[in-house]
């Protein structure tokens, strides 16, 4: 197997004295579709948060295609590559539909994906292109979010609890658009709290139990009981 | 007719104050940052423009070709070097650190240029006037306004049409968001610096035209600027104008009922519409 393109090596993460992630080893490689799952507070959002740069690390606990990026910038970080879909899609608010996905291209990475491409996966995102993006349900909401990390022609993206508080005709959306988002060779890395669901798009499934690895093996071959210790601890 | 000229007098005062508060307004918006040291950096930037026009011996007018990008290029240094330091989930070390700016530049100013009032000359502009019916109007006051206005409308533009307008509008909302769409907003927040030291550049110019200054005025035209931005709302350019103009009437306004009243009846026209609209008339932002 090739060499991953992401890969955690013995990641911890703090918030002040308080320690969020021990000892995490992870990896991604090209083109796959990599699955987190946990319990609330195992610290899946924690890792992502530390991945783009938004909590500062070790430098070498973090290498992206063989670069060490602990410490780097969210900036330098979503430059390299790595996008984020953020927990609660947290769109910028005075921002229109449209300059919330523009803002994403920012990043000027060469790619197949545009405001065109991305109309083209959301149409309703087209129709209103204008409008505040904070009058948008919650799932369109989800659609920005989407897109917008998607402007910037990412080589991995990540996506923190993608379908939390949505309703489940518009996770089926979702998910149902996920093939043609990850299509291209390009890698992701989903946290999801329904397993199922997340089970059903990845190759692989980590599994975070209160800071820690408890939990790797293919989606699907790990059964429910592998599941169920990982994710609660229990024997 | 003294009432009705007032009335104009103050509305074209307004157009000089909303020049003071639209860097205070900007700089606020894009990166909650109340910079104390703003009326000194007035200050300067009429030092600035009398150093050009002493030394290349032009109008102050075509002293803003070297005194506005040289207040940017110290804006953004200003910001990159030490303000972005003092940035975070405290507001008090912002405060203290351009409190001590504002002593630094007012002690530099009076090393350089001692404390004796100064003035720009700009020729017969300062005298030209044009007659509207049966009133009076100064040709510097009107081209002060036009500039006003022209400035705002440039910001305006920049925040709602321009790729950078909308990196200050996302860093605004959401810092930590705007740096995974790969803004540095260390950067984002130099620029935004920049933009408002050039503006600081027209007003200081302006200022240094209309009036006699010394290294001792920056705080008074700080007031103003405040008082402007918080009458028009907090993040709305066109509201500080709007802003500008109410505290600028007030004042001509009091000077006619009584001259000793010019800065009262200003100040009081601010804490009465701070006690009925707290965030001001046009607010963007609450505060």
């Amino acid at each position: 197997m090739p060499d991953p393109i992401l890969k955690l090596n013995g990641l911890d993460a703090f918030y002040g004295d308080f320690q969020a992630l021990y000892g995490v080893e992870l990896s991604v490689h090209e083109g796959e579709v990599l699955a987190i799952i946990g319990a609330n507070g195992a610290g899946k959002t924690t890792m992502l948060r530390s991945i783009s740069g938004l909590i500062a690390n070790d430098a070498a606990q973090i290498s992206y295609r063989g670069q060490q990026i602990g410490n780097a910038r969210p900036d330098v970080v979503a430059q390299m590559g790595l996008a984020m879909v953020p927990e609660g899609r947290q769109l910028f608010p005075s921002l229109s539909v449209e300059e919330n996905l523009m803002i994403g291209g920012r990043v000027n990475r060469k790619g197949p994906w545009n405001l065109r491409r991305v109309y083209d996966l959301f149409p309703i995102l087209e129709e209103r292109r204008a409008q505040a993006s904070t009058s948008l349900s919650g799932g369109q909401q989800q659609m920005v979010a989407i897109g917008r990390a998607l402007m910037s022609n990412p080589d991995l993206i990540m996506f923190d609890e993608i379908s939390l508080g949505l309703a489940p005709v518009i996770i089926r959306d979702i998910y149902k658009a996920l093939p043609g988002i990850v299509g291209g060779g390009m890698s992701a890395v989903i946290v999801e709290q329904d397993i199922t669901k997340a089970l059903a798009v990845s190759s692989r499934v980590y599994c975070l139990q209160e800071g820690r690895v408890s939990l790797e093996g293919r989606s699907d071959t790990v059964s429910r009981d592998e599941i169920a210790r990982a994710y609660f601890g229990v024997e | 007719m003294d009432f009705v000229n007032a009335l104009v007098q103050g509305t074209l005062l307004g157009g000089l104050y909303a020049l003071f508060a639209a860097g205070l307004s900007l700089i606020f918006g894009v990166m909650r940052l109340v910079n104390i040291a703003h009326g000194d950096l007035i200050v300067l930037a009429a030092y600035l423009g009398l150093t050009t026009t002493v030394a290349l011996g032009v109008h102050p007018l075509v002293a803003l070709i070297v005194v506005v990008p040289a207040m940017a290029g110290i804006g953004y240094v200003l910001q990159r070097a030490v303000l972005n330091h003092t940035l975070g989930d405290d507001i008090l070390p912002p405060l203290l650190v351009t409190f001590g700016l504002s002593v630094i530049i007012q002690n530099a100013l009076l090393e350089g240029y001692s404390a004796d009032p100064q003035k720009m000359d700009a020729g017969a502009l300062e005298t030209a006037s044009v007659a509207l019916g049966p009133l009076s109007l100064g040709v510097l006051p009107l081209l002060t306004f036009a500039i006003a206005v022209a400035v705002i409308a440039g910001l305006q533009w920049c925040f709602y049409r321009t790729p950078l307008g909308r990196a200050f509008r996302a860093t605004s909302d959401n810092q930590d968001i705007a740096q995974l769409m790969g803004l540095n907003k260390r950067h984002v927040f130099g620029l935004a610096m920049a933009l408002a030291l050039a503006v600081t550049a027209v007003a200081g110019i302006l200022l240094g035209i209309r009036t006699s200054f010394d290294p001792s005025v920056g705080g008074g035209r700080l007031i103003f600027g405040f008082e402007a931005v918080i009458i028009g709302g907090l993040g709305n350019l066109w509201g500080t104008l709007v802003g500008g103009v109410i505290l600028g009437v007030a004042q001509t306004v009091g000077a006619t009922i009584n001259p000793g009243w010019q800065l009262l009846a200003g100040h009081i026209a601010f804490l009465v519409i701070l006690a009925v609209r707290p965030n001001g008339l046009f607010p963007r932002i609450s505060a």
